[in-house]
């Protein structure tokens, strides 16, 4: 194709899936950047936020009861020593692995469709590892103490103890912010220095201009930007796996049965991108619409992350099955063939069945096109996968502990009020976090779109 | 107290009614918020410039005032324990129990030698004092009711002296009043009266010599005075039992450890009753299998699931009006002189125990229960003698009680006399009538019509409120005394502190009577002995024996020969009826309610129900299906015209159509611990029927949530509790380690940590021995500072107790096995809770011991989930009660008192075993158990030593015999944990006649 | 050529271009002319840019595969030191040195300094952060981040010639040739609102 006639040919080119290409480079980046650079914030996001904003009270609020009185104000006991802070703290983790999934693993799988969502996904991460990460700290006995657990040089000459598995949690979850935090960045420099170019004001200049580093798109600049971003995604995607790998060591390292198994590595992983992708597409779709936004997330985009979860889907559920049939036959443990029994058909049976139901059923319907295209159904079939996941941390943690060992100890787990402030307060934290991201951040890879538009437009000669 | 009162016109003053008004309002820790904001107010320190006066007075007369006892008083006189922080020594001479240097060594404890009385009993204890401060109570191994062994009563009673609910003033209708107020007070009312006539003296069961000397001198100097006795809990059926049989009220004292077959006629020998800790240690020592021992076997009829009943190789539950008659049908067996009652349908059961019975004569025990009626206890005489029992494993001996009379027929006597007004002066020592008379008695109306009521006791309670005159008496710890035990016995009463709340003793009280008020403790007592023991010169140095020993020697009831008549039983019994029948039983915890201001014994599980802070109503299981009820629901009981309401709870082995009803709840004037728990089952209970009632139950709509600490009561099949008979252990020696599915040592992929050097502690528990009594459970709370949570907090089952005696049942709910299981942390060598603390705050130390550091844990609990054993206890709050002042006088000062979120379990005593360690260190050797005389708190509390720590590297020492026996067992050892706390399986010794029949537990199907 | 004709407050020449691929034609003449101080910014990574102007490989990933061992080492150290040396606990009858339990630790101190190393180390081959660049004050540059193709050339080349340079760029294509001087000029976003 000549250099010298690109408009002419703009016209001609048929929409392919991915992305509207009636854009040219400004149109699609002025859309990106005008969502920030406006002045009104979109009246839907102005709603979600001051809702979201009153929960992030009640968080507080719990917090500061939590540490004032004691973990008491939990429903936590013996023997269900943990209960919702552990369960919520495994959810959020799950719901973050997504982002790096998509914005690492397909980015070197080369799958274009990531490329409209994957800072969309990269922000869900940062905010639900935020949420996770306060739950860990908060649900010790005395949270003030909880950096005991890093190891820093320190008077006492007292160091933290390597073969517990909190210390690989404290490890991994740190890890897994900063580098998604540093990804993140990375992808964001280039847009804030274009979003830095367009500014109308000098201090939306000044902001962008500090925040983008001086980027000014050079050769040679591009050419050591585009070998870390590479590495960084390479490194991401081991991360990942290694994450969830490891909080699911929280359980599998313990002998108690229900949580001394094998296959949860693998199975909590499965799980995590199942949930990380339902969540991404929960808040997605409002998003497309309300900021019109659908030829950024166009139809394929859905399709795709719908048969993410249709296959991540069936091998948590393969899990499931498994997990039960080592307990009941293979282990011929009696303890743990109890467990199982337990779960099935003991008091929290309806968590076990809710579960199967949210998380086995349920998204079979994701088999059929139409289902997978027709955007209200999907969305109501992620949320319920959200519920499942949450579920499956419930009877994992709760079941197991409630009935172990000695009958003697038997007990049983109900929630307090303010263990659901505490879980109902993250997620408010979590939306308030992705108002201001939506209002103040570009919410798409504006570089990667143009990269994209480019390779479209004229496919290498 | 110079300081101006800050306090502003506008407030009205406050006066000692109202400041103690608003204290009662407040409960727990809102308590002691709600005290230091009074204190804190300018009303307050008003109030004390108007009351300090006349306290000033009071104290002048009993010992020079300084400025600290000054405020100390200041503080008491307004019921503030807060205020109360500094102890003095006692004046007085008292010697230590061991050759410890004169002066104390700060940080040594030294121990005395005195005695609790429980129901009028003594208990011979050691109390540790650590420097002036009375710490702990350990049984003293000289006396022969206690041996060393410590029940739960006795544990708790030290928290009772600290309990800062004690009344802390002598009261005058409510305003605080000096003791020369009450001298002058008594004497110008007694004086008008013409010998007496009309002065009334109710006690309790009184066996003190002194006391009832004192007593006696009383009823020579007022020739019409009357002395009545009242407990409510008491020995009445013993005594017409005896009467009946000989003719004269003889005690008994039984030798279990001679006994090769035992018949429990409703006895609960084993935790009921004045000698029942030196019972169960006998019995165990027969009933537990040794090489070369022939094993005894226990035969138990109840008609309420009772601890003795959990040890029978055969248990027959009945109805409690159903005893006598298979007593009769028994003693006919034998051969006697009694007409037969009707049938009961044990024919079978009863022919076996009679071969067996006659198979043992003279090495047989027939035992009959407090609550069965005189005629059971006569026909149990009569059956040990056609036994030849007496003399051999029967012994009776002149009546411990002084002067026994009918507690029942006493306290009805007294209130008739009130009631017809012909009482003009009452004195109350200790007894709460008001509380627990018998209901119709109708005391509290009868009393109102007697014109001077004078009550003395630890707390202002019922009886207080509506008496004249409130005298604050000492506890144990604060007094001179003296006390006799099961056997007769007498133990000198020493005092090891100052009375914190300037209380008097009994002794101080009925001196005053006699216009002698200035006298005091350790002279009346001294007067007494002298004359006792005509010693002469040589009385002080036998003192000085009498006070380090805890016994005074040769004052044991003296033998009895006495033969049972016949005829007593020769008319016939009332017809067995098909009424509701109601059985009248002590709590396990509060007792008779005396208790139900200890936090300790309210929070203490309740044995076979695991029930804590309520007394309840037991029902069987087919009964409550019969009549829908379930746990937990209020059901109304009516004897008589008497009703009152009351939680059941269903209880597997209970007889049908029966109740089994606890005493000892619902106080209105306990204290603040103690007040609106349980229910008040005084109200129907009569001096007719003290013991068996009959009635009617229905159901209410209501229901309350009965907490307890233990949901699940089966086995599930797990070899947790293992059991066999005698028969087939013998067949099998091996059986016991054939559940161990991975054998004795299971291979691990690492090396393992090498324990064969030095000394490796360790425990062995003998589940053979174990009676499920508790007592551990309240010495390791005593010895540990572990705190007291609370009804709500333990029904969300946040309990701290470091040791606990789970409870299974198996075979027939109608009549099931009860298997009881200490469990405490095991100290595994692969402790799986160290291995996930990521801050290593749980780690293992060289001797083998699982270690909890305190300060270094961060509270994530997840030790906790990680223990098979769930022994780890979390504080959810800030448990321990930091603020109260008494409370902190108690603590064990070697013990860290946690705080809030933080995790905690059984430390094997560590404090105690670094004291033994540092000793022997500075000879340069190993810690020996024996040598060092290192216990642990629950061991040495243990009745029936049923609990045995030690050093398994060395094979001197009786845990590595116990650890090499066949019987010996760890828990869950497939997990690899390797634990140090190891069980010893249990051996019943069941008759092969009766093996089979229901009565004959079997090994844990779910019930 | 001499200094003379060539002015010192100048920094640079752009030329701007709307495709790629129009950049990467003109990026290939430059070349060959023979200039060696020049540049390009573009709004994305274009591909083939860097040998169309000359400029050098990077060495990242030699720098990042280092950080990466440093983390592994570091992490295996500090844990061995600490449950060997340092900080020694009988813990659940393990032995001190128990190396399996270490590996979770090492992977993740791997990866977080191999991340870190390649982050710092992007922006400090580039010289980020960097308040101020001439470029920043040439005409029209201001597009080079969404949607124009800009090629430089710096006014120090040795082949440097305003006169020269400038029409062989504007022959080589471009749709506009401007000079970027050193110091800002005082363009009207400067004098933009400071807020609106």
């Amino acid at each position: 194709m000549s250099a010298s006639a690109p408009e002419k040919t703009m016209g001609y080119v048929e929409i392919p899936e991915v992305l509207d290409l009636h854009h040219t480079y400004d149109t699609a980046t002025d859309k990106i950047n005008d969502v920030i650079l406006k002045k009104k914030t979109p009246v839907p996001i102005a709603v979600a936020m001051g809702i979201c904003f009153l929960l992030v009270g009640l968080l507080f609020t719990t917090i500061t009861k939590l540490v004032s009185t004691g973990i008491g104000i939990w429903g936590n006991n013996q023997p269900v020593a943990w209960a919702f802070d552990i369960i919520n703290f495994v959810w959020w983790i799950g719901i973050g692995h997504a982002g790096t999934l998509i914005s690492a693993i397909l980015f070197l799988f080369r799958q274009e469709w990531r490329t409209s969502i994957n800072r969309f996904a990269e922000a869900m991460t940062i905010f639900a590892v935020m949420c996770a990460g306060m739950y860990p700290v908060l649900h010790v006995g005395r949270p003030w103490l909880a950096y005991w657990l890093f190891p820093y040089v320190n008077v006492m000459q007292m160091w933290p103890q390597f073969r517990s598995p909190l210390m690989w949690d404290v490890f991994a979850v740190s890890t897994y912010f900063t580098i998604s935090l540093l990804f993140w960045y990375t992808g964001l420099i280039p847009d804030l220095a274009s979003l830095r170019d367009r500014a109308k004001t000098r201090v939306s200049r000044f902001i962008t201009g500090v925040l983008s580093m001086g980027w000014r798109g050079s050769a040679r600049h591009w050419q050591r930007y585009d070998i870390i971003y590479l590495l960084l995604a390479g490194l991401s995607t081991p991360l990942v796996v290694s994450v969830h790998s490891i909080v699911s060591l929280d359980f599998a390292v313990a002998q108690l049965p229900g949580w001394h198994t094998s296959i949860f590595p693998p199975y909590f992983v499965a799980g995590a991108i199942y949930s990380g992708f339902a969540m991404v597409l929960t808040l997605a779709i409002p998003v497309r619409s309300y900021f019109g936004f659908k030829d950024f997330i166009t139809q394929r985009h859905l399709d795709a992350m719908s048969k993410v979860m249709l296959a991540t889907g069936l091998i948590v559920m393969y899990g499931y099955a498994m997990e039960a049939f080592i307990a009941l036959v293979y282990s011929g443990n009696p303890n743990e063939a109890f467990m199982m029994k337990n779960r099935m058909f003991g008091p929290y049976a309806w968590s076990y069945w809710m579960l199967i139901t949210c998380n086995g059923v349920i998204p079979q319907l994701l088999w059929f096109k139409r289902v997978r295209l027709h955007t209200p159904t999907l969305w109501v079939i992620t949320v319920v996968i959200n519920i499942g996941m949450w579920l499956e941390r419930f009877v994992i943690i709760v079941t197991s502990l409630h009935r172990d060992f000695l009958p003697s100890s038997w007990g049983m787990y109900a929630p307090t009020k303010w263990d659901i402030f505490m879980f109902i307060g993250t997620i408010g934290f979590f939306g308030f976090m992705m108002c201001l991201f939506l209002r103040f951040i570009p919410m798409f890879a504006g570089f990667e779109l143009r990269e994209l538009l480019h390779k479209k437009k004229s496919p290498p000669h | 107290m110079n300081e101006t009162p800050n306090t502003t016109p506008s407030e009205p003053e406050l006066t000692l009614a109202e400041a103690r008004a608003q204290l009662a309002k407040a409960r727990g820790r809102n308590y002691w918020r709600s005290l230091e904001q009074l204190a804190s107010s300018g009303r307050f320190h008003a109030m004390m410039e108007r009351e300090m006066p006349k306290q000033a007075i009071a104290v002048s007369e009993w010992d020079p005032i300084d400025r600290r006892d000054f405020i100390r008083l200041m503080g008491a006189s307004l019921a503030l324990a807060g205020l109360t922080a500094c102890t003095k020594q006692h004046e007085e001479k008292i010697v230590p129990y061991v050759t410890a240097p004169e002066e104390i060594i700060p940080g040594k404890p030294l121990f005395y030698a005195t005695a609790f009385s429980h129901g009028g009993y003594g208990y011979g204890v050691l109390a540790e004092s650590h420097m002036g401060r009375p710490t702990k109570v350990e049984g003293n191994p000289d006396h022969p009711a206690s041996l060393g062994a410590a029940d739960a009563f006795v544990q708790a009673s030290i928290l009772q002296l600290y309990d800062p609910d004690r009344s802390q003033a002598h009261l005058k209708l409510g305003r605080s009043a000096t003791w020369n107020e009450f001298a002058r007070d008594i004497e110008a009312a007694l004086s008008p009266l013409s010998n007496g006539a009309g002065f009334h003296i109710l006690s309790e069961t009184v066996t003190s010599p002194t006391l009832a000397a004192q007593i006696r001198a009383i009823l020579e100097k007022y020739p019409q005075a009357r002395w009545h006795r009242y407990s409510p809990v008491n020995q009445d059926n013993a005594l017409e039992g005896a009467k009946l049989a000989f003719g004269s009220p003889v005690s008994v004292r039984y030798a279990f450890d001679k006994a090769a077959v035992v018949l429990s006629l409703d006895a609960d020998f084993l935790s009921h009753g004045p000698g029942h800790m030196r019972y169960a240690r006998d019995f165990m020592a027969r009933h537990t299998p040794e090489l070369g021992k022939k094993m005894s076997r226990l035969y138990s009829v109840e008609s309420s699931p009772n601890l003795t009943g959990a040890q029978a190789d055969h248990k027959l539950s009945v109805r409690a009006s159903q005893v006598e008659h298979i007593a009769r049908a028994l003693a006919r067996g034998l051969g006697l002189n009694v007409a037969l009652g009707d049938t009961t349908g044990h024919d079978e059961w009863i022919s076996a125990v009679l071969r067996d019975l006659k198979r043992s004569r003279g090495e047989a025990i027939v035992i009959a229960g407090d609550n069965q009626p005189a005629i059971v206890h006569a026909l149990a005489h009569a059956m040990n003698d056609a036994l030849d029992n007496h003399g051999k494993t029967v012994e009776l001996i002149e009546a411990v009680e002084a002067d026994p009379v009918n507690h029942s027929a006493s306290i009805k006597e007294l209130s008739t006399a009130m009631a017809a007004g012909s009482v003009k002066v009452l004195l109350m020592l200790g007894a709460n009538p008001v509380y627990n008379a018998p209901a119709d008695c109708n005391f509290t109306d009868a009393l109102a019509k007697v014109p001077l009521a004078i009550h003395h006791g630890l707390y202002f309670d019922e009886t207080a409120k509506v008496s004249h005159w409130h005298l604050a008496a000492t506890h144990y710890l604060e007094e001179w005394g003296d006390v006799r035990a099961f056997d007769g016995t007498a133990t000198i009463v020493q005092p090891l502190i100052e009375p914190l709340y300037g209380g008097r003793s009994a002794y101080e009280v009925l001196s005053t009577v006699l216009g002698r008020s200035s006298r005091k403790g350790l002279e009346i007592v001294q007067e007494y002995w002298k004359e006792a023991s005509n010693a002469g010169d040589a009385f002080d140095s036998q003192w000085r024996h009498w006070l380090r020993d805890g016994v005074i020697p040769s004052t044991a009831g003296g033998v009895q020969k006495a033969v049972a008549k016949s005829g007593f039983g020769s008319g016939a019994p009332a017809p067995l009826s098909s009424e509701f029948e109601f059985i009248f039983q002590p709590d396990y915890g509060v007792w008779d309610g005396n208790y139900a201001n200890n936090g300790w014994l309210q929070e203490m599980p309740r044995p076979l129900t695991q029930v804590v802070w309520d007394n309840v109503l037991l029902l069987s299981p087919q009964t409550a299906a019969a009549r829908g009820i379930k746990s937990g629901d209020v059901v109304k009981l009516a004897v008589g015209s008497r009703e009152v309401e009351a939680p059941a709870y269903v209880q597997p082995g209970h007889p049908d159509n029966a109740a089994t009803v606890y005493l000892g709840g619902g106080r209105t004037a306990a204290g603040r611990t103690g007040d609106g728990t349980g229910f008040n089952a005084y109200a129907v209970r009569t001096s007719e029927q003290p013991w068996i009632a009959f009635g009617t139950l229905s159901s209410t709509t209501s229901s309350v949530d009965v907490v307890t600490t233990q949901e699940h009561h089966s086995l599930d099949g797990r070899h947790l509790y293992r059991i066999a008979t005698l028969e087939d252990f013998i067949k099998d020696p091996k059986w016991v380690q054939a559940y161990d599915e991975f054998g004795q040592d299971p291979t691990s992929i690492y090396p393992g940590f090498d324990y064969s050097k030095g000394n490796q502690w360790g425990m062995v528990i003998n589940l053979n021995a174990c009676i499920g009594c508790n007592a551990c459970v309240v010495a390791c709370q005593a010895e540990n500072n572990i705190p007291v949570v609370g009804k709500d907090q333990v029904r969300r089952g946040r309990e701290m107790h470091w040791i606990r005696v789970d409870r299974y049942f198996g075979g027939d709910p109608a009549n099931p096995s009860t298997a009881l299981q200490p469990v405490t942390c095991m100290h595994c060598e692969n402790a799986p809770c160290e291995s996930v603390c990521p801050v290593a705050a749980t780690t293992h130390s060289a001797d083998g011991i699982n270690q909890m550091v305190y300060n270094r844990c961060v509270g994530t609990r997840y030790c906790s989930n990680n223990c098979p054993y769930k022994v780890r206890r979390f504080n959810f709050y800030k448990f321990a009660d930091h603020t109260t002042p008494s409370l902190k006088l108690q603590r064990n000062p070697d013990v860290t008192v946690r705080s809030r979120g933080v995790m905690e379990k059984c430390t094997y005593c560590i404090q105690r075993i670094s004291v033994a360690r540092i000793a022997a260190k500075k000879q340069g050797r190993l810690v020996n158990v024996k040598q060092d005389g290192l216990q642990t708190a629950c061991q040495q509390a243990c009745p029936t030593r049923a609990i045995v720590f030690g050093d398994i590297n060395n094979p001197e020492d009786d845990i590595a015999k116990l650890r090499a026996s066949p019987l010996s067992y760890g828990m869950l050892i497939e997990l690899n944990t390797r634990p140090r706390t190891t069980y010893m399986a249990r051996i019943r010794n069941p008759n092969p006649e009766l093996e089979g029949s229901s009565s004959a537990p079997q090994q844990g199907e779910p019930v | 050529m001499s200094e003379t004709d060539s002015n010192p407050s100048l920094y640079a020449v752009i030329a701007e271009f709307s495709t790629p691929e129009a950049m990467l034609k003109a990026a290939e003449k430059v070349r060959d002319a023979g200039y060696t101080r020049v540049d390009a910014l573009t709004p994305f990574p274009v591909h083939g840019i860097v040998e169309a102007l000359g400029i050098p490989k990077s060495r990242m990933a030699g720098l990042v595969l280092t950080g990466a061992i440093v983390g592994c080492i570091f992490g295996f150290a500090l844990q061995t030191w600490l449950t060997v040396y340092q900080y020694p606990h009988v813990i659940s009858g393990r032995p001190y040195f128990s190396w399996p339990n270490y590996i979770p630790v090492i992977f993740e101190t791997t990866v977080l300094f191999a991340g870190l190393t390649a982050f710092v180390g992007m922006l400090v081959r580039n010289n980020l952060p960097r308040p101020y660049h001439p470029i920043f004050s040439a005409p029209r540059v201001e597009d080079a981040t969404t949607s124009k193709f800009v090629i430089l050339i710096e006014a120090a080349d040795p082949k440097f010639n305003l006169k020269e340079t400038t029409e062989f760029l504007r022959k080589s294509g471009a749709e506009f040739v401007g000079e970027a001087p050193f110091e800002a000029a005082d363009t009207e976003r400067n004098r933009a609102p400071l807020l609106s």
